[in-house]
This record gives C-alpha cells, sequence and structure tokens, in this order.
C-alpha cells in the first residue's frame, strides 16, 4: 500500500460527494417521515390535553386555550407557548372554569400538573399530576390516593377585599387534621410529596386567580368567538 | 498437622502473638451486642426477638450455603457472620416482615459480602448493605415503627411479623414516629430522658444508646475495636449540630437531640468500626469518621429523609480506601522527608 | 477505499450469533445505558428493543450498499448521520403511535444513536459484507438485543410492580420490590442475568471439555 510508505492524498471529491449524498438523502428521508407524522403527533397531543382538561374540569365539554399577553389579556390561541390556559365550556357555551399548568419541586423530581378552577365557586374543582417522578408506593401517592385526591374536587381559593391576593394560601396539613376549606389533607409516609403539591397549588393560585378573575370576560367572551 | 511443642516452628517474625485471632475478637462483639439485644427484646417484645433470630440465621445459613455450593470450607466459624446477621437485625425496625428479614440477610451477606470474596474483602458492611437493599425495596415496611413497651408484647406477635412471604404486610397497631421523624415531619421534639433511656420507637436495637456506648467501651478497653471512628464521629456530629443549633435553634435541633436520637450510636460504635470496610491507620480513621459525621449531619438537617446514618456509613465505606491510598504509613527505616 | 469484503460465512450462522453466542447484552455488554435505563417494563424493553431493532437494520442496509461509496476517511461521520437519521424517524413514529409510550421512553429514543452496539455493527460487519448478509446480522443482534432486554424487564416487571405487560400476575396483596423498577434493580438485574449465563457457559465447556478427554 501507499499509505505505509507516503501519505497519500485524501480522496477529496469522494469525500465531498459520500457526506453531501448521505447528507441530503437523510435530510429528504427526515423530511418526508416528519411531514407524515405530525398531523398525527399534533392530534395525540391536543387528545391528551383534552383528556386532563376534562378531568380537571368535569363539566366541561369544549376546550379553548388561552395566552396571556403583556401580563394583562387573554386571547385564545391555537397553538402556542409559554403562559398557556385552557378555559373549558360546556354545552351551552357557557365557562365551567379555567385549567392552569403548574409545576414545581417534588421529592425525587419536578412534578409537573393541571388543575381547574371554577370562578363561580371561587373553588379548585380539579387536579391532576401530569408527570412525576416520586417514589413508587410512597409518593406516587399522589396519583393514587383516592382520599388525598378528593381534597381537590373542592379547594377553597377566594380571593380577598382587594382582588389582588388570596384571602388563604393553599396548605398541606397532617392527615386527617384539615379544618378549613383551603387546606389539604397530606398523606402520611408522603409527607413530602403531598406538601409539595399543596405548595405548587398555592404558588400557581395567588399568581393566576387574580389574573383570571381580572380578566375574566376576555376568557367568557373568547368562548363564544371561537363557538361555531 | 504435627503437635505443638514436639516440633521447632519456624516462622516470620513477629513471633509474639497477642492471640486476638478473628472468631476471638468476634465473640466479644457478639458478647458486646448481648445486653443491647436483650433491652431490645424488653422494649419490643416478641417482634425483636424474632427478627433477630431471623436475621442472624439468614445471615449465618447464607453464609454457609454459599460456602458450600463453591465447594469452600465453610466460614461460618469465625464467627463474623454471626455478628453481621446481629448488627443486621438490630438495624431493622421490630414488626418488619420475616420474609423480608430474610431477603435482606441473603442479600447483604450474598451481595456484600461474599460476591466480593468473603471476610477480608467485603468494600462495605454487609448487614449495612442488606438493609440499605430493603430500603428501597420496602420503603413502607422499613419506616413502620411500633411503639416500645407495648403491654402485650410477650404474648403476641404484631400482625405485620408474619406477614406470608411476597405479601404486603397488614398493622394492625398504629406506628408511632422515630425521634427523628417526628421532628423532620412534624418539628416535634422527644424528652432527652426518653431518648437516653431508649425507650423511643425505632429501630429494634438502636435506641438504648447507653448499652451501646457500654458494649463500645468494652471493646475498646479490650483492644478489639478503633476507638477514633465512633469518638471522630460522635465528635463531629456533636460539633457540626451545635453551630447550626447556636445559628438557628428553631430549625436545627440541639447536639445532644442528635447524638442520642437514631442509629448515631448503633451505627458509630458498631457499623462504622467494620474491620474490613474502615481505614487502616489512625488518621485515616479520624478522617473517616469526620466524613460520617458531616454526612450524617448533612442528610439529617437537610436531607428527604429522617435518617441519614446508614448512607453515611456506606458512603464512607466507598471512601476508605482512598483515605488509605492518601494517608500511607511511612515504611520503617526510610527517611522521613524526600531527600533533595 | 473501500475495505475488502471478508470471506463469506453461512447466513445461518450470521443470524444466530447475535441471539446466543455474541448477545449483545449478555456476551457483548453493549448498549448498557438503554439496556438499564427503559427495562424496568416489559412494555418499555419491548418498545426500545424493537426500536433500536429497527434502526440497527436501516443503517446496516444502507450502510452496506454503500460501503463502496463511503472513504473511509469519512466513514464514522457518515455512519453517524445514517444512524442519527433513522433514529429522528424512529422518534418521529413512536410519537406518533402512543404518546404516553414516548413519555415513557423518554430521552433514550435520542440516546439510541451513542449505542455502541448499532455504530459496532456498521463499522464492523455492515462495511465488510454484503447487504443480505448486513441485514440478517442487524436482525440478530437486534433480536438478540430485544430479547436480552425483555429478560431484563421481565424480572423487573414482575418483582417490581407484580405484573407483566401491564397485567397483574398476583393477588392484591402482593408486596412490589421498589428497587427494581428503580435504577439500582436494573444494576441488580442484569448482574443476576450475567451470573447465570456464565454459569452455563462454563457449565458447558467444562462439559465440551469432559466429551474431549474421554476417548469413546
Amino acid at each position: 500500500m501507499t499509505e505505509t510508505t507516503q501519505p497519500a492524498r485524501p480522496p477529496v471529491w469522494p469525500m465531498y460527494r459520500s457526506l453531501v449524498g448521505i447528507g441530503v438523502l437523510c435530510a429528504v428521508l427526515i423530511v418526508l417521515v416528519f411531514d407524515g407524522t405530525r398531523p398525527i403527533i399534533a392530534r395525540n397531543r391536543a387528545e391528551a390535553l383534552e383528556r386532563a382538561v376534562f378531568t380537571v374540569l368535569p363539566d366541561a365539554t369544549r376546550r379553548v386555550t388561552f395566552a396571556l399577553v403583556d401580563e394583562r389579556r387573554f386571547e385564545p390561541v391555537t397553538n402556542g407557548s409559554g403562559s398557556l390556559l385552557h378555559a373549558g365550556f360546556d354545552a351551552d357555551d357557557r365557562l365551567v372554569g379555567v385549567a392552569v399548568e403548574a409545576g414545581g419541586m417534588g421529592y425525587a423530581d419536578t412534578i409537573s400538573l393541571l388543575y381547574g378552577y371554577s370562578p363561580a365557586a371561587e373553588t379548585i374543582v380539579g387536579m391532576q399530576v401530569l408527570t412525576s417522578k416520586e417514589t413508587p408506593g410512597l409518593g406516587d401517592k399522589i396519583q393514587t390516593d383516592e382520599d388525598f385526591l378528593a381534597n381537590f374536587a373542592a379547594l377553597d381559593v377566594k380571593l380577598d377585599e382587594t382582588g389582588t391576593t388570596l384571602r388563604h394560601r393553599i396548605e398541606t396539613v397532617k392527615q386527617g387534621t384539615k379544618s378549613e376549606p383551603w387546606q389539604i389533607d397530606g398523606i402520611t409516609g408522603a409527607t413530602i410529596s403531598s406538601e409539595a403539591i399543596g405548595d405548587i397549588l398555592a404558588a400557581s393560585s395567588a399568581y393566576w386567580v387574580p389574573l383570571i378573575r381580572r380578566r375574566l370576560e376576555d376568557l367568557e367572551t373568547g368562548g363564544i368567538d371561537a363557538a361555531p | 498437622m504435627p503437635e505443638p511443642g514436639k516440633t521447632l516452628d519456624i516462622d516470620t517474625s513477629p513471633h509474639l502473638k497477642s492471640g486476638a485471632s478473628v472468631d476471638i475478637i468476634m465473640r466479644n462483639v457478639v458478647v458486646a451486642l448481648l445486653p443491647i439485644s436483650v433491652f431490645a427484646i424488653y422494649l419490643f417484645g416478641l417482634a425483636a426477638l424474632v427478627t433477630l433470630i431471623a436475621a442472624t440465621l439468614s445471615c449465618v445459613l447464607t453464609e454457609h450455603l454459599l460456602c458450600r455450593a463453591n465447594d469452600k470450607p465453610s466460614t461460618v466459624g469465625d464467627w463474623s457472620v454471626v455478628v453481621t446477621g446481629v448488627i443486621y437485625g438490630l438495624t431493622l425496625p421490630p414488626g418488619l416482615p420475616v420474609w423480608m428479614v430474610i431477603v435482606g440477610g441473603v442479600t447483604g451477606v450474598g451481595l456484600g459480602k461474599f460476591l466480593f470474596g468473603g471476610l477480608g474483602y467485603n468494600a462495605f458492611n454487609p448487614a449495612l448493605i442488606g438493609r440499605a437493599f430493603l430500603q428501597a425495596a420496602f420503603p413502607v415496611a422499613m419506616t413502620s415503627w411500633y411503639a416500645p413497651l407495648a403491654a402485650d408484647r410477650f404474648v403476641t406477635l404484631p400482625s405485620s411479623t408474619l406477614t406470608l412471604p411476597f405479601a404486603t404486610p397488614v398493622y394492625d397497631v398504629l406506628t408511632g414516629p422515630t425521634p427523628l421523624a417526628a421532628l423532620k415531619f412534624d418539628g416535634d421534639v422527644t424528652a432527652t430522658g426518653d431518648l437516653l433511656l431508649g425507650l423511643t420507637s425505632g429501630s429494634t436495637g438502636e435506641t438504648g444508646a447507653v448499652l451501646i456506648l457500654a458494649g463500645g467501651l468494652y471493646l475498646i478497653a479490650r483492644n478489639m475495636m478503633n476507638w477514633r471512628i465512633p469518638a471522630a464521629i460522635l465528635l463531629t456530629v456533636f460539633v457540626l449540630s451545635w453551630i447550626f443549633h447556636r445559628i438557628d435553634p428553631g430549625s436545627y435541633p440541639d447536639p445532644v437531640f442528635m447524638l442520642f436520637a437514631g442509629g448515631l450510636m448503633l451505627g458509630a460504635v458498631f457499623m462504622a468500626t467494620d474491620m474490613v470496610a474502615s481505614p487502616m491507620t489512625g488518621l485515616g480513621c479520624a478522617l473517616y469518621g469526620l466524613l460520617i459525621g458531616a454526612l450524617v449531619v448533612v442528610i439529617r438537617l437537610w436531607g428527604g429523609m429522617p435518617e441519614g446514618v446508614m448512607y453515611a456509613i456506606l458512603l464512607a465505606n466507598a471512601f476508605s480506601p482512598h483515605i488509605d491510598n492518601l494517608i500511607r504509613p511511612r515504611v520503617y527505616g526510610t527517611q522521613r522527608r524526600e531527600s533533595p | 477505499m473501500p475495505l475488502p469484503d471478508l470471506p463469506p460465512t453461512t447466513p445461518t450462522d450470521e443470524f444466530v450469533k447475535g441471539l446466543w453466542r455474541e448477545n449483545p447484552v449478555f456476551v457483548q455488554v453493549l448498549g448498557m445505558c438503554p439496556v438499564l435505563a427503559v427495562s424496568n417494563s416489559a412494555v418499555n424493553a419491548l418498545a426500545m428493543g424493537l426500536a433500536t431493532t429497527f434502526v440497527m437494520l436501516m443503517s446496516n442496509l444502507l450502510v452496506s450498499s454503500l460501503r463502496n461509496f463511503i472513504p473511509k476517511q469519512v466513514r464514522i461521520a457518515s455512519y453517524i448521520l445514517i444512524i442519527a437519521t433513522f433514529v429522528t424517524i424512529v422518534d418521529y413514529v413512536i410519537a406518533a403511535i402512543s404518546l404516553e409510550l414516548y413519555n415513557a421512553l423518554g430521552a433514550f429514543i435520542s440516546l439510541i444513536v451513542v449505542n455502541c452496539l448499532i455504530l459496532g455493527r456498521a463499522e464492523a460487519f455492515a462495511s465488510k459484507h454484503g447487504i443480505g448478509m448486513a441485514a440478517l446480522d442487524a436482525l440478530g443482534m437486534g433480536i438478540g438485543f430485544t430479547v436480552a432486554l425483555l429478560c431484563l424487564g421481565g424480572v423487573r416487571e414482575i418483582l417490581g410492580s407484580g405484573s407483566l405487560f401491564g397485567v397483574a400476575l398476583f393477588p392484591e396483596a402482593f408486596q412490589p420490590w421498589v428497587v427494581m423498577i428503580l435504577p439500582g434493580g436494573g444494576f441488580f438485574t442484569l448482574a443476576g442475568w450475567l451470573l447465570l449465563i456464565n454459569y452455563l457457559k462454563e457449565r458447558r465447556e467444562a462439559a465440551s471439555v469432559m466429551l474431549q478427554e474421554t476417548p469413546e
């Protein structure tokens, strides 16, 4: 071989040819598959979201997603990122509640959840954990324990007179000692995880509930505009 | 084997031996553990007795059977596996299902000791390996504690002890939190008197602090235990928690509580001092103790779990060969410093 | 400069070797990252195994058919490009099939691209063999990988959740061994399987030595 005695000039043209050729081939393949699967993936995601929204807003039959614009008003969007709200409407196009995504640190990793807020009752009416890596058998009771989940069927988040802060911050208490409507009955053995849920809800509701109440008409009219 | 006294033994030095072989030391450790075990049975009754017996038997049998399966002479006679078994039993919650005790014992001796090559080669304390496996596998059962001094403890076994193999234990009596769990999750401080006397709920043998210290002193007096390790651990925990208690007495417990609550005493005296898994030099032992003490304080004060002695010791076990590598004794006769 | 093709072996041999003699997980101990990370349930294990098999099959086919076209100076770059393409495709397809599965496998789908097994087969086999052999090799290795993953995933799911493919196997009272679905359980299970397989191999070798030594 020539290489052993004297380094041969690397074959530049075949190198270009093969890399560019393979690159183009791969790009075409990826684009084709991407184009073919995109609508299916989008539909899957929308369905998953819809299921979650209807779980936390039991009365809702239709969902409209809103984005917070300029930190002041809500506008309906079809798909977007950032601060999103999902308004749920019943069969008569009345706003039954708003589903809000929230997240925070749990025991093992971050927990993300979706909760439903009913402006009429001024309560949280449902909560579903979307992702969590809490210890199986202990911390994951926040997803399975029926007594714990029953807390979120009605959780008081009334505003005080100023309309900017909650009258009572949501808090998690020791199992069996819940005495006020804004308290969450915790889980013995999963103290940290159940407190994490309480903290996530408290922080998120303190931010979102005043905003939603102030601009409630955005959400209500948005629903009628978007109605077919 | 020639009869002693009739032949001339030719051997390398040292020629004068203290006579403290592995089995003599280990038998002494068992003697030191006996009062603790008796006190544990007094506190928790039949549940503790069953747990201790199951733990010891499962460890001894595992070692024996593994030796037999590998056509090696059984090493049960050196008593080291008995010590492992008793210590392992003392770290378990009383009322742990017997089948879980056996799973942990088999794992601890098989995985933590035998696979590494048996006594002298285990990098980690086998008793703690068994307990750590159970903690990861059955977190609920490993944190369910019975209150001490129950009225019927000598006549009835708790329902959880006799759970069928592979079934979830059912606890008939409402369990009491350990002092550390009570502090971490509820902010309740246990009375110091109860802590000193060991009249709290907790692992089978971790509560009787006075008896544990007495057993440790007995072994230290007979020169069978390196006093530097427990001394360094307890001192580090005391000093660190004193500092944090001074900074903010509201959120950090006082140092006496830190010393006597949970498994610190048992761990510092009987588990961190595992001869194989701890460093060899005096300075190394002090460093090793310092590491354990600091880890215990860190895990207890800021960790998610109320107790951290087990993980602190296992982590420090992993460091111990590196400590030995770092601190090497000077070879006799060589220069103190590298000559220029 | 293309590498010279190796002398042909029997197609059956190329297919079967990945299943047992050169099993990628139990013998070559390659691609441990997905093996340990996503074998916490049988479904995840199967999905990861099939995804890896697909990527390996397609990349082996393409690498083998292009083996006289790719100069050896840029071969690794070309292989990575080809493998990454198929991994991206698998990523989209799994998301389209089931979002739940996609979330369970998480980043490990994208990490198939750095699975040394696939690059290893492209470099060590497909670049030196014809298309048919390369496909058989990829299928054998892929099935071997999938079976190994299923062995781990099965044990871990049975002990860790008391079920197999999501179907509960035991009465309600079964106590799950939580450690088995945590990362530590992956190491324990893999070690257990390696122990068993090496024990079997050793016994078989001892038996064959005995056969050779004892004359008929």
